[in-house]
């Protein structure tokens, strides 16, 4: 797991495709160039999805992700995405 | 090639550019410049068009998850609406000052994505209000809902003219906001886009 500090959270838990990505998109464009923010999700293909958007768009870069469990015992996907534009 | 080959060479076209004049040397980067530009005028941009055909809820919902997501990648959507796929922007349904055969069309399509049906297995409406449930199940967002993030997120809806007046359409029963377009408008799009689809 990367060790990365993240200035914001976001948590979509339970939503589905395309939706994460949206409120991850909608999140990241409040925030500031350089900083992180950490997208805790549910849905198992926001890894992917995650990784495509960071080589499409050219505003953003991934740099971390990992698994992790929730307090339920759920599977979360974690993301880290910086604000590089 | 050896070293010193190469380095001869090198000095060899340096000397040949300085020996140039600057009155050429200009047109050359006059000229140059041209080019890009008319090159950069035939590169794709950040583009995804897409033409909305169908008219049935599993059909459009996969052209508004593209439509969505393809604005989070950060690209620039068009869509456009023909045919069926009218009936998705459609907020009511009018009656009163059509033709015969535009009242039969119109009550016989549905006058919004509510009334929807799917492409499979649709057993009048009983499939349609079953993918409903189950999508709701999943936390997987409306129709309604997409189109609404979609036209909030910016994307181009264009409503055909032409098969929206076959059709027998009115343009007040489709949502607001819609612009009308044609052939030309769509591929004025698509043709400077990286990816279009038809759906």
């Amino acid at each position: 797991m990367t060790t990365v500090v993240a200035d914001q959270t976001l948590d979509v838990q339970g939503l589905n495709c395309p939706m994460p990505l949206l409120k991850a998109r909608q999140a990241i464009m409040k925030m500031e160039v350089g900083q992180v923010l950490k997208v805790l999700s549910t849905d198992r293909g926001s890894i992917k999805d995650f990784q495509g958007w960071a080589q499409s768009a050219r505003n953003v870069e991934l740099v971390g992700q990992g698994e992790e469990s929730g307090p339920d015992g759920k599977k979360l996907y974690v993301h880290y995405v910086k604000r590089t534009k | 090639m050896s070293d010193t080959t190469q380095q001869t060479l090198v000095n060899g076209t340096n000397e040949a550019q300085t020996a140039e004049s600057p009155v050429d040397l200009a047109e050359r980067i006059a000229a140059l410049e041209e080019r890009i530009a008319e090159l950069e005028e035939r590169v794709p941009e950040d583009k995804v068009t897409i033409v909305v055909f169908s008219g049935e809820l599993d059909r459009v919902l996969a052209a508004f998850i593209i439509a969505s997501g393809a604005v989070a990648l950060g690209q620039e959507v068009s869509m456009f609406f023909t045919f069926w796929g009218l009936n998705a922007l459609r907020k009511k349904r009018i009656i009163d000052g059509k033709s015969l055969p535009e009242k039969m069309m119109s009550l016989m399509t549905p006058a919004s994505t509510q009334q929807m049906g799917v492409s499979k297995m649709n057993f009048f409406g009983v499939g349609s209000r079953m993918l409903r449930y189950m999508m709701a199940q999943k936390n997987v967002e409306s129709i309604e809902g997409l189109i609404d993030l979609c036209q909030e997120m910016g994307v181009r809806m264009v409503s055909c003219e032409m098969s929206r007046d076959v059709m027998g359409i009115r343009q007040d029963e489709l949502r607001d906001e819609i612009e009308v377009g044609g052939v030309a408008t769509y591929l004025a799009d698509a043709l400077r886009s990286r990816v279009t689809l038809f759906i």
